[in-house]
């Protein structure tokens, strides 16, 4: 029996939280299809009840794709990411779990390198990073970067995380590791993220980080105000202390 | 170890340094003194020069979002043209 018939094919769990995106979760589906012919996954969308028809619109994805790749997992009302994640975990049955967002500032084609780059290194998560070289972002006014790149100095400054962007939240894990650190995470929102990721390091999981480009809304339109300031310098010193 | 007790030994440290050099007069006094505030704004503006040279370099990928709005764009075309044939979308 050659090697690759003994070695069992790995499978990659993509969860989706939604809520409102029914205009971007077809092509988002559409996309991460496309780009991954090659390997075996399963999508599971967990929406919280979106009063758009997003579900309607998943459930015709699951109509065109099969339920057994494209999984609706919905939830009565919004219950924040965090809890979402592990909704979505409960339902997974790959051996890596990828999380990535619906409103298509997260492309899918950078999947593959993803995945390629946890199968070349075994690192036991593989961050996307909008802020190195092959990377970037699109859609941010200049206060939006200056805010960004302050907030990215603090962080690093305060707690030495070992990756460049804290709060991104296109990441593959592999599902042990997730299991592990998201029983002990608290946070939510975005805090959320940096939690994740700094309790990784703490606990010495090796994490590898590749580019990523980020664009801001194709439809819709998202914020950055003054209470999500306060609730990232909340979040910096609690995870400053406890971590 | 908690990374807070590493930044307090090394806060620790600093501060054994800065006593140690008030003891032993190696540096004159009145310098000594103002240590802690060099470190400070040293800090400070250490900090401030990566956000600045961070901003110079933010890496934006314009092309991108044109790709993205292209794509976008067939898909809504190709969903209108769908619709528009269904009796029960148009009608």
């Amino acid at each position: 029996m050659s090697i690759k018939m003994r070695r069992k094919k790995k499978k990659y769990s993509i969860i989706i939280p939604t809520y409102n995106e029914r205009l971007n979760i077809a092509l988002v589906v559409y996309l991460v299809f496309k780009h991954l012919q090659d390997f075996e996954f399963e999508v599971i969308i967990v929406d919280d009840g979106s009063p758009d028809g997003t579900q309607d619109v998943i459930k015709q994805l699951q109509n065109v794709y099969g339920e057994d790749r494209v999984l609706l997992r919905a939830r009565p009302k919004k219950l924040g990411l965090g809890t979402a994640y592990y909704h979505g975990l409960k339902h997974a049955s790959g051996d890596f779990i990828i999380i990535m967002d619906a409103d298509l500032s997260h492309h899918p084609k950078y999947l593959p390198s993803f995945i390629r780059k946890q199968m070349e290194t075994g690192a036991s998560i593989v961050t996307g990073t909008r802020y190195v070289r092959n990377g970037g972002v699109h859609g941010w006014n200049l206060i939006r970067k200056l805010t960004s790149r302050g907030a990215n100095v603090l962080a690093q400054t305060l707690l030495w995380p070992g990756v460049s962007d804290l709060t991104g939240s296109f990441r593959l894990y592999e599902r042990k590791a997730f299991e592990d650190i998201i029983s002990s995470v608290v946070s939510k929102g975005y805090v959320f993220q940096m939690e994740m990721i700094v309790r990784a390091s703490r606990k010495g999981y090796q994490i590898e980080e590749v580019p990523i480009t980020f664009v801001d809304r194709v439809y819709g339109s998202s914020k950055l105000g003054g209470s999500e300031i306060l609730e990232y310098l909340k979040g910096l010193v609690y995870l400053l202390i406890t971590t | 170890m908690k990374h807070i007790l590493k930044i307090m030994a090394l806060l620790v440290a600093v501060a054994g340094i800065w006593i140690s050099l008030l003891e032993t007069s190696v540096v004159p006094r009145s310098y000594t003194w103002l240590l802690p505030v060099y470190l400070v704004v040293s800090l400070g503006c250490y900090g401030l020069l990566m956000v600045g040279v961070g901003l110079m370099l933010f890496p934006t990928c314009p092309q991108e979002a044109s790709l993205l709005q292209k794509v976008a764009l067939v898909i809504m075309f190709i969903s209108d043209q769908f619709c528009a044939q269904i009796p029960a979308f148009s009608g």
